[in-house]
């Protein structure tokens, strides 16, 4: 039997699983992709500082390097802001290999193109394993713990606890990597308004000179993020001249993060338990922090030799302390920035300075927030809100 | 009462998925649909970010 089975190859399972395999557990991960990490699902940006967690990232999966962030106000101005360590635009399915290759090397085994369909409960009401297929083959397979780090897609973190992603609580997102657009390359370019982006924005994350992702995120309106990425296409010919060489989409949490994310014999963590920054969508560090928490609780709990709710809930009070609480404030901080008007964003703009943007990239207090509203007379009473 | 999806406007994003309040979807090559489970809440067609799902409630 193994020690540990976990369910997806994406940032989270993958971390989690080295760890574990780190400290002498045996671990496999299933992913049902038939090649890991694609098609990608993401603007394939973090900031040079995500190295922390996820480790260095080698050269091959970085397809640029950043120097800062231009904002762009709803009336086209713009601001600057040169951040001290910078970004990678990473290429994820490269990325995400890499980190499974990690897991293999400290001992995990992992295998794509493996679907998981269920999972398996004892009569004490333990999960014990989980249902699978591989080439047409179904199988079953024990574990002691079973890790589902399925991103936010997956029944089976519903059918285990419960979760789902609450659709005012997403952003619904259409993206387009392109080719032969022209924009200023070192920098990642945020295009905030209420009527391009409602409750959302538009993000160009450059993977060469002439070539980015391009892609839209809303809160779901009556009209369709593809509807607005025309639109916005539209306004500007420098990037719709381009060619498009890769479509892609998806449901980005950006609240409701999972309070209880253990159950006897079972661990959600990553995208999955909604572990994503609010305030710009990014979740690959999230996912890698909460996976590598998920297994030093793991880990404790195997040596114990109790996988019960209530020993893996250490996992519940580690993650809620050192992320949550913080992500927490952070969903506050985009709560506020979305009933701006797009007046209310122009004066934004105009008001912030570069070291604010950069604050708020890491996930700035609301106090930084009231401070940048405090500089417009326009914008006191919302200031005084939020403090 | 119907959902129905066009599988040549889905791009296997899988955002469908993780709204759906009470798992009766799952994305294997296409969108596999559980009838049985389905409330016709609507909540699917909203996520979507292309117009992929109809669900429609006559
Ligand atoms: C459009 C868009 C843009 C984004 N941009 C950024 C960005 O720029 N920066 C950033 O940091 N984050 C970004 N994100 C978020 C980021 O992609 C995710 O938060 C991150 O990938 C989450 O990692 P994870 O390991 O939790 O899940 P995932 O990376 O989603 O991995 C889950 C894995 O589980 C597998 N799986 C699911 N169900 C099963 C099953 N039943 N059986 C077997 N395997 C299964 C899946 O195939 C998948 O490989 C973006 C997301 C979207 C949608
Ligand atoms: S209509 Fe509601 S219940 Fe039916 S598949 Fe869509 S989200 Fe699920
Ligand atoms: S949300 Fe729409 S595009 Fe994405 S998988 Fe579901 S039906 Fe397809």
């Amino acid at each position: 039997m193994n020690d540990v089975i976990v369910i997806g190859a994406g940032p989270a399972g993958t971390a989690c699983a080295k760890k574990l395999a780190e400290n002498g557990f045996s671990v496999k991960v299933y992913d049902k992709r038939a090649e890991i990490g694609a098609p990608k699902r993401c603007g394939e940006g973090i900031s040079e500082a995500s190295q922390n967690f996820v480790g260095k990232v080698p050269e091959r999966c970085i397809a640029r390097r950043i120097k800062g962030a231009r904002l762009y106000a709803p009336d086209g101005r713009y601001l600057d802001a040169i951040l001290s360590e910078g970004g990678l635009v990473l290429e994820r399915k490269v990325f995400d290999k890499w980190l499974a290759e990690e897991a293999v090397k400290a001992g995990a085994a992992v295998q794509a193109n493996t679907f998981i369909s269920g999972l398996v409960k004892d009569t004490k009401g333990y999960f014990t394993g989980v249902k699978g297929e591989f080439l047409g083959n179904e199988f079953e397979e024990k574990a002691k713990v079973v890790v589902c780090a399925t991103g936010a897609e997956s029944p089976l973190r519903n059918q285990a606890l419960g979760v789902f992603s609450k659709v005012n609580l997403i952003d619904s997102c259409i993206q387009y990597e392109m080719t032969n657009i022209d924009m200023d390359a070192d920098l990642i370019h945020i295009y905030l308004s209420g009527v391009l982006a409602p409750r959302g924005y538009v993000w160009v994350f450059p993977k060469g000179e002439h070539r980015a992702n391009v892609g839209l995120g809303i809160i779901p309106q009556d009209k369709k993020p593809k509807a607005y990425m025309d639109e916005f296409l539209k306004l500007h010919p420098e990037i719709s001249k381009g060619s498009i060489l890769e479509v892609n989409a998806g449901c980005v949490p950006v609240g409701g993060m999972v309070k209880d994310m253990v159950a006897n014999g079972f661990v959600l963590c990553g995208e999955g338990a909604n572990h994503v920054n609010p305030i710009h969508g990014g979740g690959i560090k999230e996912a890698v922090i909460s996976g590598q928490m998920a297994a030093d609780v793991i880990a404790e709990c195997l040596k114990k030799n109790d996988v019960s709710k209530k020993a893996l809930s250490k996992y519940n009070d580690v993650w809620w302390d050192e992320r949550g609480n913080h992500l927490k404030r952070v969903e506050k901080l985009r709560e506020t920035l979305e009933r701006l008007s797009d007046e209310d964003l122009n004066d934004l703009v105009d008001a912030l300075k570069p070291e604010d943007i950069i604050e708020f990239a890491r996930g700035a207090k609301l106090s930084v927030l009231a401070k940048v509203l405090m500089r417009k007379p326009k914008l006191v009473g919302i200031a005084r809100h939020l403090l | 009462m119907t959902w129905s999806i066009n599988n040549d406007k889905c791009l296997r994003c899988g955002g469908c998925v993780s709204v759906c309040p009470v798992a009766a979807l799952e994305l294997r090559d296409n969108i596999i649909y559980d009838k049985k489970l389905c409330t016709l809440c609507g909540i699917c067609d909203k996520a979507c970010p292309v117009e992929a799902i109809k669900v429609t409630k006559q």
